[in-house]
């Protein structure tokens, strides 16, 4: 058995919605809604969905970035959940993330290399000259130059933008990665680059990833094992592999079913799921995927379905699966 | 022969920056036939976006279009006053835009904005102009399409917004119909709606669609034909499965291998080495020549011009000057 680097419980996170003049709460979004996986050290665990679905949510909890309601978080075997600032701090420097929006995580105000160079400060490695080589060094590795150290982040793409990213989280050799859609607002030729950059980094370093995207292709190719999210929960775990080429759930199905494939022979039979996904403040009871499920029966409207082992490692959450059981 | 309804030749958009004169569009030649999908692909700043605004006569300051011709049912847009682009847009030539949200305005409501195109082009009174819009967003999919009448763009998701946009530039029974990343924004089940949307609008008008995207996937869906840009530039031109199947430009080589695929995991990503030229960065020989694995000497001597590479196919590339270079490609793919 692999050793586990991080664990995940149960982990919730409702936001209130306040309404009226008193502020009172009205209602609640259950953006993520019970979530349990774990983390093998060395491997990429890839989490998709749609937007809405809570694996933002659930990336920036893993970080305390955002409270949890509820749930437990085990990083190297020690709760995450109850540190305090200061020990909060210390652990951060394993865990480092690679946000989504490449516009709105750089300071403009700053130029990039002291964008790169403040985890460096903050966790007080190295002394000026040393971190001025790093970030240097940093800036290669995610296909920069080092004279763009002085340059600021308008003067970049998006893409290049993102690469800053990547380099100020690599920055004090982390353990984990928390990649939040980092190859999204890339171009695919750039993208194919830091998808091989991330794979190397990771043999070289041993890092953990944690990735999460909605790009399904994107997330095969990097993935040891997927959770696909629907509402707030995972509803189907497995082995990469074997998620893409048997998946059970239906939602994983016709999420799969939907991706443009660009090859122009290849025939297949379209899923097309009708509607939207419902509000997360007002989520159907039952299965939160009853209202668009190809296969729904009588019982996916009323009671939840229990997200279970079905096969060695191949968890989900589907009353298509649970006559197997008897 | 078919009679092409738009035809693009030589046209060349520049940006006039402090940095110099950027061409942001070199060049480029490529027609859409009547019922045809024709996709533009291309990476950011390939001149894709600005190629579909300067069919429209969009472009800005400081943007400008220095030359070339864009003929729709033959005459010359560019030479069109502002005043007679106006009857075109939207009405001869419908557009959809990438972001729903962005390019809809956000404090009038639904209807108002739907029938506000209708009754500048068709003349209509209001209560025409309502039931037509009305029936529009029933031929997109919509649900309650009187009630979403009366809505604001905020109470709709994404992909209804983005339906609400495709009605919009379908309201008016447009010849062509230019969609740019019209479903970038959405989810992969969206986009999937989305998508058969406009497969099925374009078989039941006849409508001809000229479809920008990043994504050879959406491209591999639904279109006829592709043209592939790069640094301004059409690098590549042919029928879609010939494209897929025999791609004869390195870089539509490259850019194929370098998507990760659902159906199979590959080991290794290809990838195209070195970042997207800056336009205007290039000033001799073939732009793509620097991230080349297949360039010689005088691929940076003298800019390629499309050459037959193919059938029906044209690639920017000078290993297509004789046979025996052009073999190259092959021995690589297999």
């Amino acid at each position: 058995m692999q050793e586990a680097l991080l664990e995940v419980k149960q982990l919730k996170k409702h936001f209130p919605i306040q309404g009226g003049v008193l502020k009172q709460q009205v209602g609640t979004v259950k953006a993520v809604d019970g979530v349990t996986f774990t983390l093998h050290k060395g491997e990429t665990f890839g989490l998709v969905g749609e937007s809405g679905c809570g694996k933002s949510t659930t990336g920036r909890m893993l970080m305390r970035l955002l409270e949890p309601s509820e749930g437990e978080v085990l990083f190297d075997g020690k709760e995450m959940t109850t540190l305090n600032k200061k020990d909060l701090r210390h652990l951060r420097k394993d865990i480092q993330m690679v946000f989504q929006d490449p516009f709105a995580s750089l300071n403009p105000r700053h130029t990039v290399e002291k964008i790169i160079e403040e985890p460096l400060i903050v966790h007080q490695l190295g002394n000026k000259a040393e971190r001025k080589k790093r970030v240097r060094e940093l800036l290669e590795i995610v296909g920069l130059s080092a004279y763009h150290a002085k340059r600021y982040p308008h003067q970049f793409s998006g893409g290049q933008r993102q690469r800053i990213g990547i380099a100020r989280a690599l920055a004090v050799n982390p353990k984990l990665i928390i990649a939040d859609e980092p190859v999204s607002a890339l171009d695919v030729s750039i993208q194919a680059q830091v998808l091989n950059l991330l794979e190397d980094l990771q043999k070289e370093l041993g890092l953990t990833y944690l990735f999460i995207a909605h790009d399904l292709g994107v997330v095969r190719h990097i993935s040891d094992r997927v959770g696909v999210m629907y509402l707030g929960r995972i509803v189907e775990m497995a082995d990469s592999e074997k998620l893409y080429l048997d998946s059970k759930h239906p939602y994983t199905q016709a999420l799969l079913s939907a991706v443009p494939v660009p090859d122009p022979e290849y025939g297949k039979d379209r899923i097309i799921l009708k509607g939207d996904v419902p509000s997360p403040s007002n989520p159907p009871p039952g299965c939160p995927f009853h209202t668009r499920c190809p296969k729904a029966m009588d019982v996916c409207s009323s009671v939840v379905p229990e997200f279970r082992e079905i096969e060695p490692g191949h968890h989900t959450a589907c009353h298509l699966y649970e006559e197997d059981l008897v | 022969m078919e009679q092409p309804v738009l035809k693009v030749s030589g046209l060349e958009t520049h940006f006039f920056t402090d940095d110099g004169e950027i061409p942001a569009v070199d060049s480029v030649d490529f027609y859409v036939n009547k019922g045809e999908v024709l996709g533009i692909v291309g990476e950011s700043g390939s001149g894709k976006s600005v190629t579909s605004l300067s069919i429209m006569q969009l472009i800005q300051a400081p943007g400008k279009i220095v030359g070339g011709e864009i003929t729709y049912k033959g005459e010359n847009l560019i030479s069109k006053s502002e005043k007679e682009m106006r009857k075109i847009r939207g009405n001869e030539i419908g557009m959809i835009f990438q972001e729903p949200m962005t390019s809809l305005n956000p404090v009038f409501r639904i209807g108002n904005q739907l029938i506000e195109g209708i009754r500048i082009h068709k003349k209509w009174n209001k209560k025409k102009a309502w039931e037509h819009a009305v029936s529009i967003l029933k031929l997109v999919g919509l649900p309650r399409a009187e009630e979403l009448m009366n809505e604001y763009p905020h109470q709709l998701s994404g992909g209804m917004r983005q339906r609400v946009m495709i009605a919009m530039a379908m309201a008016c029974e447009p010849e062509v119909l230019i969609a740019d990343e019209p479903t970038t924004a959405l989810d992969v089940t969206i986009q999937a709606q989305i998508l058969e949307l406009m497969k099925k609008l374009n078989k039941e008008t006849n409508t001809s669609i000229i479809m920008i995207t990043h994504d050879l996937g959406v491209v591999a869906e639904i279109c006829d034909r592709i043209a592939v840009m790069y640094s301004g530039k059409i690098v590549e031109q042919g029928k879609t499965q010939d494209i897929f199947q025999h791609p004869k430009h390195p870089y539509t080589i490259g850019l194929i291998e370098s998507v990760p695929d659902v159906r199979v995991r590959k080991d290794r990503l290809y990838s195209i080495p070195g970042n997207v030229p800056k336009p205007g960065s290039i000033h001799k020989g073939c732009h793509f020549a620097p991230r080349c694995n297949f360039a010689f000497d005088k691929c940076y001597e003298e800019n390629p011009t499309l050459l037959d590479a193919g059938p029906a196919q044209q690639a920017r590339c000078w290993l297509h000057e004789d046979a025996k270079k052009a073999a190259v490609l092959e021995r690589v793919k297999s």
